[in-house]
């Protein structure tokens, strides 16, 4: 899912980060997922409780809205949630990371001039992150054996691929499939349920267990691997240091405060580590039905009027109320160009009142933020011209699109073949696929979903690649033919 | 092989291209878009080329011997008539941009034509060369020993030059094209595809290294100067840029770098 950070309209559905909310896996103790989690523990598939959590929190989807909105809707939760009292701290984040579009009634013509004047930046804004979280999975699947060996499959997939025929083969991945997507859908919906009666400290208990596991079990397998296929020996207690330090630090950066930089590489790594897990757990060909159905729900799911997404986003505005930050990927980023004189006024929107609630948590620290993260332009011609900030409107991006543009791609890597000119293929095409996407955000001016158009592309040029160009470039390279 | 070998014809192949890159393109994010789209452009050139050999290799049954290298040759030869017919395509694609965003952005200055055509070159150089020596170069990483079968054992440093030679051929012949659409002098076009045309067939004669790799560069170096006069180099533009007097001159001419 890919919004504008300053799209007044709803957002519809995050379709992105319903698959693979995988980021976020807690166990819940005689629930299914509870269920889920044992028979985790048992056969070693890790993310089977992460799809479950994935699909609950894809409807979260951050309602645009100016600084103005976020604060006020922050105060509103205040006095009407009591949850806010432990969580507000990621409300205030995410008031902090909305970047305001700024003021609302600007002349039209104004605001899509600037859309369009920052569409580049944005565009290679979300190229960065996307490309450096497709290296890192190619990378590790390249280099770490652990992440192309079967070793057993999710409980979401239960039909094996190890068929003598083709079409049982093929059955049984469209079966697989199937049960994949209607889990899904079913989390959605369940999701929904879940925010629509309130539940919020459930849902927040479930994000911060599912990103605990997220940043100290799966990176501490991902490290072991690492460690074996390096051959470098590590001590316990470093080991334990260094998962402990990484973990913390991402939990305080994600769910709390930290710089944006670093909540940024902490996401990506996570997208990463997600995308690896499945990886290894899908099978061949049920991989790639998954992905192109995955683009089809996508599509469904934020577009249709109906689609429980939709929904989900509809309840948050009416409730104008944020969405949890650790589900996207936001690109914005403010800088200060020479502030010749600070106006408390237009500072109003860093001065978050505090809670008397939140004191207990002892959350004393909250009033100015460390770093000045979102400030609401100056109006042209206003008298608070001499501030001279600019403020660079972001663009967001769920953190499910991270993680299945790294699972066509890793699993474009992890092909027999060894071929690297079908990985760049998917690479180039998965780009294209998002620059096109940005480019009709840019046009609409609301939420799309960002799976479809690259999922198409990548899957497209994978398989052409793999068949088409994969002999002719051997071919040419065996009589060192130059095209 | 080595890692020496690796980063040595790693660099040689890709260093002038990423030097390029960082100081010309990284600063600029609309120029890394269409750098990317270029790039994409290229990919879906050779996607089809590789449909038409197929094709035609089914047609013929897939029957060993001596047509299956005429039939090669003949996919060679249409690949690099379909790569000219997709960068014309670039063409037309990069002026109805320019065209669209001057009539959104009248104030914004869009990039200019000549730059888009260095742009878009690089991006088919780019594309071109990663796709021919990236195999190679990941093979060189691994054991064994070159030319054990009586092949040429510089193997390596040959498809590096080569690649080298190849990327900075599609910058020039990026601007050269480019220009000659918009001056509608259709004789540049055709110099284009025949040189292309030349340099690929160039590499049938492959173990003779040098002819090819001299030869190849030789057209590079004509390629260079005429690209270099095309995009509005002039022979005292050059002295006062080796001399570093070229701000003042600039200056004094008014010209926007």
């Amino acid at each position: 899912m890919i919004f504008p950070s300053r799209d007044f309209k709803v957002l519809s559905g995050f379709s992105s980060d319903l698959e693979a909310r995988g980021v976020l896996c807690s166990p819940e103790p005689g629930t299914p997922q509870g269920r889920a989690m044992l028979t985790f523990m048992a056969s070693d598939s890790e993310e089977e409780v992460c799809d479950e959590r994935t699909s609950l929190m894809s409807a979260e989807s951050p309602p645009p809205r100016c600084c103005q909105e976020a604060r006020q809707g922050l105060e509103d939760g205040e006095n009407a949630a009591q949850w806010r009292s432990q969580d507000s701290e990621e409300d205030l984040d995410d008031a902090d990371r909305y970047v305001c579009s700024g003021v609302p009634g600007q002349p039209l013509g104004l605001e899509e001039e600037l859309t369009l004047k920052y569409g580049a930046k944005h565009v290679i804004m979300l190229f960065v992150p996307v490309t450096l979280c497709m290296i890192v999975v190619v990378a590790t699947i390249k280099s770490v054996r652990f992440y192309t060996e079967k070793n057993g499959q999710l409980i979401y997939t239960p039909f094996t691929e190890d068929t003598p025929s083709v079409g049982q083969r093929l059955l049984n991945s469209v079966l697989n499939t199937l049960i994949m997507i209607s889990v899904i859908v079913a989390m959605t919906i369940f999701l929904v349920v879940l925010y629509k009666y309130r539940c919020y400290k459930f849902i927040h208990g479930w994000l911060i267990m599912s990103s605990l596991m997220l940043l100290f079990l799966f990176t501490y397998i991902y490290l072991g691997e690492v460690l074996k296929t390096y051959n470098v020996a590590m001590d316990y207690p470093t080991l334990f240091l260094t998962v402990w330090n990484f973990g913390a630090v991402g939990m305080v950066c994600i769910h709390w405060k930290g710089p944006l930089v670093l909540q940024q590489a902490y996401l990506i790594m996570i997208s990463a580590l997600m995308a690896l897990v499945f990886i290894k757990y899908l099978p061949e060909w049920s991989a790639w039905v998954i992905l192109g159905a995955i683009s089809v729900y996508d599509l469904v799911a934020v577009l249709c009027p109906k689609g429980p997404l939709r929904m989900l986003v509809e309840t948050a505005q009416e409730r104008n109320e944020p969405i949890f930050p650790a589900l996207i990927y936001s690109s914005a980023m403010v800088w200060t160009v020479g502030m010749a004189k600070l106006d408390p006024s237009s500072q109003g929107a860093l001065q978050l009142p505090y809670d008397p609630e939140m004191e207990e948590d002892s959350y004393d620290s909250f009033g100015e933020p460390s770093y000045p993260e979102v400030f609401e332009p100056p109006l042209p011609g206003s008298p608070e011209g001499e501030l001279e900030e600019e403020e660079e409107r972001g663009v967001k991006l769920g953190l499910g699109d991270f993680i299945f543009y790294s699972v066509l791609v890793g699993k474009a890597a992890a092909t027999g073949s060894g071929d690297w000119n079908t990985t760049l293929a998917c690479f180039v095409a998965i780009l294209i696929g998002l620059c096109l996407t940005l480019l009709l955000l840019a046009v609409f001016k609301k939420a799309l979903p960002a799976l479809p158009i690259s999922i198409t592309f990548g899957l497209i040029f994978y398989f052409s690649t793999d068949n088409l160009v994969r002999p002719f470039m051997d071919t040419l390279a065996s009589h060192q033919l130059y095209i | 092989m080595t890692a020496a070998v690796f980063f040595g014809c790693a660099f040689i192949a890709f260093g002038p291209a990423l030097a390029l890159y960082i100081f010309t393109i990284a600063t600029e994010p609309l120029r890394v878009i269409f750098l990317i789209i270029g790039a994409f452009f290229w990919l879906v050139s050779l996607l089809f080329s590789s449909l038409f050999w197929f094709m035609a290799r089914t047609i013929t049954d897939n029957k060993d011997g001596p047509i299956q290298k005429y039939l090669l040759i003949l996919g060679v030869l249409v690949s690099v008539l379909i790569q000219e017919m997709f960068r014309f395509m670039y063409y037309k694609l990069l002026k109805k941009a320019s065209e669209g965003l001057k009539s959104i952005n009248p104030d914004e200055t869009a990039p200019s034509m000549r730059l888009l055509a260095y742009v878009s070159g690089l991006g088919f150089g780019i594309m071109s060369g990663v796709f021919a020596f990236v195999n190679t170069l990941s093979d060189s990483l691994g054991p064994g020993t070159v030319g054990i079968h009586g092949d040429s054992p510089q193997f390596f440093l040959n498809s590096a030059f080569m690649t080298l030679v190849i990327i900075l051929l599609h910058v020039f012949w990026g601007i050269i094209f480019f220009d000659g659409c918009e001056k509608k002098k259709w004789s540049a076009l055709l110099v284009v595809l025949l040189t292309h045309l030349l340099v690929s067939a160039l590499t049938f004669i492959s173990p003779h290294y040098g002819i090819n790799l001299v030869s190849t560069y030789i057209i590079m170096v004509l390629m260079g100067i005429w690209a270099f006069f095309v995009a509005g180099g002039s022979c005292r533009s050059l002295k006062f840029c080796l001399l570093c007097q070229d701000k003042d001159f600039l200056l004094f001419n008014q010209r926007s770098r």
